[in-house]
């Protein structure tokens, strides 16, 4: 037979594949954002909630648009990162981040703390109520960072829907909260409000995870769930970036159900609580580098 | 369908109860991979796990993200994650936004189990009161694979099952008893 090779048409579920390919690329050689790294299935999903979400009805019709209208590229961009966080989730951490890791912090004089993919910033502001109850805070520097600039804005305001406060308000308590988180906001018709006071320490940053570098030196580092969206490769590229952003001794910490297993990097921490996913910077071996 | 290499299970209310029958009764030499979605208002699954393995012939395990499905191996998926299978067979981990309330989703560990597995899956829904899982069930079959619902009349809670048929279909619909039977004969040679 001359001419090209030949195979039969593809099944509908391959040709999505295609289509999300090319999509990602276009992401990327249009606008320099690479996902090509993240976690495929979950980040199909979203994909295909934005195509929903879009009215596009094909993938294809949703790469068009990333080439064609600039205005596009946000619109994708939120819809592919769809932060989703609460203030205090999983209170036991915050409880050990407390009782395990600020004594230690307390030894500096300036503590750098760097949350990165804060998202709406619900977690940074945690942060914030912990360290002021601890009495750190006035000593502390956080850095927040994230790749999304609506993400971002949206965190620097620290409003939030009411519903949402009952719940967080027991996460508070159960990690060890000293007053009311009610202290903390001003309540108004369906929106709560952070009190901005909490935001005196917090640079709010653009950083990409994929791209970027070593921008602080830091004493702490919290990227909870954020990994879970990486391929093997890219979680070992990040952590490698959080251990040469870390003071020796610096911790980091986690999500709770995230996996070391498959990153070479990992060697270089040890655990506090490996339960919690708390980890320090080469403390096994205190006494070399 | 080609033989099939996993098995993805979906419950809620009624559903520990139910899990804990199915278990007792699958053969112990099963080797495919099996994998739940159970929504439970509990912060740890650790406990559910304990439970389950105290009936089940297989072992049980909290599916463990970037892990690899194991064959003859019962995974639960941790609360408060959907749970996804990677086409590499491996689990990965999201907290994306709740899928018809629930997070696990039932629809989110099909439709990535189904792309994973194609034609080498089973998707079993079991009782529960909502529609979670009905989606997931339909891109099961629509992917070659086999759908088994529990017989609505059956069920502690029927929606989850009548939503199931009404939207995906199955290939059998069965009450609880005849389900471990069935996967035994579908699964070994």
């Amino acid at each position: 037979m001359n001419g090209p090779a030949h195979q039969a048409p593809l099944a509908d579920a391959d040709l999505l594949d295609i289509e999300v390919e090319l999509f990602v690329r276009a992401l990327k050689l249009r606008h320099g954002y690479d996902f090509s790294q993240y976690a495929p299935a979950s980040l199909k999903r979203r994909i295909l909630q934005l195509v929903q979400s879009q009215q596009t009805g094909t993938v294809s019709e949703l790469t068009a648009r990333l080439l064609h209208e600039p205005a596009f590229l946000a619109i994708a961009l939120e819809g592919l990162s769809v932060p989703v966080s609460e203030m205090f989730r999983d209170p036991d951490v915050f409880r050990a981040l407390r009782e395990q890791v600020f004594p230690v912090l307390a030894s500096y004089p300036q503590i750098n703390i760097w949350q990165a993919g804060c998202a709406h910033g619900q977690e940074v502001y945690s942060l914030a109520i912990l360290l002021e109850e601890a009495g750190l805070y006035e000593r502390a520097q956080i850095y927040a960072t994230d790749f999304n600039e609506n993400a971002l804005h949206h965190a620097q305001e620290g409003i939030y829907p009411a519903k949402e406060a009952q719940l967080w308000s027991r996460h508070y308590l159960a990690a060890g909260g000293s007053q009311s988180l009610a202290d903390y906001y001003s309540a108004r018709y369906e929106l709560i409000k952070l009190d901005q006071r909490l935001r005196r320490h917090v640079i709010f940053a653009n950083h990409n995870l994929v791209t970027d570098e070593v921008f602080c030196e830091a004493h702490l580092v919290l990227c909870r769930n954020v990994l879970i969206y990486f391929s093997d490769p890219l979680q070992d590229r990040t952590l490698a970036l959080f251990r040469d952003s870390l003071v020796r001794g610096g911790f980091l910490c986690l999500g709770t159900r995230e996996s070391l297993d498959f990153a070479p990097s990992a060697t270089d921490f040890s655990a506090v609580n490996a339960a919690l996913r708390i980890y320090r910077l080469g403390s096994r071996n205190p006494g070399t580098g | 369908m080609a033989a099939p290499q996993a098995i993805v299970i979906g419950c809620s209310a009624g559903g520990l109860t139910a899990l804990e029958t199915l278990f007792s009764a699958l053969l112990p030499n099963l080797e495919q991979a099996i994998v739940v979605c159970c929504h439970t208002g509990s912060s740890t699954v650790e406990l559910m796990c304990e439970l389950l393995a105290q009936h089940a012939t297989l072992p049980v395990v909290e599916a463990s993200e970037r892990a690899p499905l194991e064959g003859g191996v019962i995974h639960v998926a941790p609360s408060g994650y959907h749970l996804l299978v990677e086409a590499t067979r491996r689990f990965a981990l999201s907290v994306d936004e709740r899928v018809s309330y629930a997070r696990p989703s039932i629809d989110v560990l099909f439709d990535s189990a189904a792309e994973a597995y194609r034609d080498a899956l089973i998707g079993v829904v079991l009782t529960g009161a909502n529609s979670d899982g009905a989606h997931g069930l339909a891109c099961v079959r629509s992917n070659g694979g086999l759908a088994i619902v529990q017989d609505p009349a059956d069920a502690e809670a029927a929606a989850m099952p009548m939503a199931a048929l009404e939207i995906a279909g199955a290939d059998y619909c069965a009450p609880l008893a005849a389900i471990a039977p069935l996967l035994n004969r579908l699964c070994l040679p």
